[in-house]
């Protein structure tokens, strides 16, 4: 007797946990506009992008094109994959005294895997994430990227 | 009761009458063949297409999706796109192939599918054969498909495919049981095989309803076997993608995998019809015993569309199953067969017999 009892209660208990998942995937379903995929191109214009996303790595520029980069080069260095090459120059401050400055800061975005370690790194903050994700080219020479501005120079006060 | 549902014998017979008055008896044969063969090669290959686009948005609605969007409005254009596809593709038969059966195994099924098609009541008067013996044929005729899955794996020459339809074989041979046993539980209710007299006899009220909890079982499990049987949801294990590449139809390509292909989405139509036929009463109205304005509001409706809503709803249930459940291992499915099913619908059995000895039934 105890073993049929035993029988129909796990016959019903099967019955509940199949019911339980048929409840879940109907809540999926009867709620299509909480549906996670979206139309891309269509969307472009109401996208939102998380703020930590990692497109792409950007240098920001203030109003005066000013950056923050000293050419300290511990960005290159942290790279795993050489995505970043740093050319640097030195400059003559207005006391007469010689200082490194940034040239050119390269960076392969076609090498990179966005793993965040050159912003962990920068310890003038002046490289970030940015949000662009739209880097189809025709060209791949295109995907090498000079991150300060022409022309461009370093704010005042920042010092490595 | 008013009964003023269209009769299809009506626009048959007119046909029949006119072709007759024109030509001689065996040329009407032939040509009402013709047309009854045009007329249900294109309800399969439409309804086909058709069931296999609302698959692919039913899941990906149960998933969260949006499904097929680009090939015309809400993609409704994808499946025919596809269709054109595969009549495009190469046939690649696989060299140690046994080419003679692995040519016939798509035919055997996708008869199989058309046979089975025959028998079902789609309206008042809209039924091919009307045998005594409907419902036996139907069980016959639809176990002789997995012959056809047998043949494939065999011949293919591939591990994958003949370790599939092993496991098709070993699955179907078992749930033949069940829907064998749960059709004639309703059997015993309906007091006869031929699948007009079933639809007839639920003029009244639907046998799921008439034969209450006895019938409720035995619904449960012809959908539980009867997805099993299609080798669909979570009973896939003999074309396990993950497993084994799809099992007995691996090695297919081009029309031949659309045989298949089809041939799955037509036994997915001809179980949720039989479950519509013998359960919720084919193309009869929803009828409950006194309301007699209801019933007639209900009769406006035509039979073919009380048909299909039917159909489409137990087919919906069907795959919300197969994106719901986890698929079954072997051990388990015979597990589910010949420890829980089979006890369960032999004991639902004598039950019916019980209620319709006694007239317990509504």
């Amino acid at each position: 007797m105890k073993s049929v009892i035993a029988y129909i209660t796990e016959i019903l208990k099967g019955i509940w946990t199949l019911l339980t998942g048929m409840r879940v995937t109907a809540k999926y379903f009867f709620t299509p506009w909480k549906h996670i995929t979206q139309q891309y191109p269509e969307n472009r214009q109401t996208l939102k992008i998380a703020e930590r996303f990692r497109g792409e790595v950007i240098m920001p520029h203030d109003e005066n094109n000013e950056h923050k980069c000293t050419g300290c080069g511990i960005c290159e260095i942290n790279c795993p994959n050489g995505s970043i090459e740093i050319i640097s120059k030195s400059v003559m401050t207005e006391e007469g005294k010689k200082r490194r400055a940034i040239d050119q800061h390269i960076y392969h975005l076609g090498m990179c895997t966005f793993c965040n370690l050159c912003i962990k790194a920068c310890p003038t903050g002046a490289i970030v994430m940015g949000q662009k994700f739209e880097h189809a080219v025709w060209d791949r020479t295109s995907l090498t990227k000079v991150l300060n501005q022409p022309g461009s120079k370093i704010m005042e006060g920042v010092k490595d | 009761m008013a009964f003023n549902i269209y009769d299809f014998t009506t626009l048959t017979k007119s046909i029949h009458e006119g072709l007759t008055a024109s030509y001689s008896a065996t040329t009407t044969l032939i040509i009402e063949w013709t047309i009854v063969g045009v007329a249900y090669l294109l309800f399969v290959a439409l309804f086909g297409l058709f069931l296999v686009y609302a698959e692919r948005k039913v899941c990906a609605a149960f998933q969260q999706r949006m499904g097929p969007m680009r090939v015309g409005p809400w993609g409704l254009l994808q499946t025919i796109a596809d269709f054109i596809k595969l009549l495009m593709k190469e046939l690649i038969t696989p060299k140690e192939a046994d080419k003679f059966l692995y040519n016939l195994a798509p035919f055997i099924v996708i008869i199989v599918s058309f046979l089975v098609i025959s028998v079902i009541p789609f309206a008042p008067g809209l039924q091919t054969f009307d045998f005594d013996i409907g419902i036996f044929f139907v069980t016959a005729v639809s176990s002789v498909g997995v012959i056809g899955i047998l043949l494939a794996g065999w011949s293919s020459n591939n591990k994958y495919s003949l370790i599939g339809a092993m496991r098709s074989g070993a699955q179907i041979v078992s749930y033949e049981l069940s829907v064998g046993l749960s059709l004639i539980t309703i059997i015993i209710l309906a007091g006869t095989m031929q699948i007009s007299g079933l639809v007839e006899g639920q003029r009244e009220m639907w046998f799921i309803f008439k034969g209450h909890i006895p019938a409720l079982i035995a619904f449960v499990v012809f959908i539980i076997a009867g997805t099993a049987e299609t080798n669909r949801g979570p009973f896939d294990l003999a074309e396990a993608e993950s497993e084994l590449t799809a099992g007995f139809h691996t090695e297919y390509s081009g029309i031949k995998f659309a045989f298949f292909f089809l041939a799955e989405y037509i036994n997915l139509f001809i179980v949720a019809a039989m479950a519509t036929t013998v359960f919720l009463g084919g193309w009869m109205p929803l009828h409950f015993g006194n309301f007699e304005s209801f019933n007639q509001i209900m009769d406006l409706i035509p039979g073919l569309f009380w048909f299909f809503f039917k159909v489409l709803g137990v087919i919906f249930l069907m795959m919300w199953f197969k994106w719901t459940f986890p698929r079954l291992r072997v051990d388990q499915i015979l597990n589910l067969e010949w420890k829980y099913l089979l006890p369960i619908n032999l004991f639902n059995i004598l039950l019916m017999a019980a209620v319709v000895l006694f007239g317990l039934h509504f």
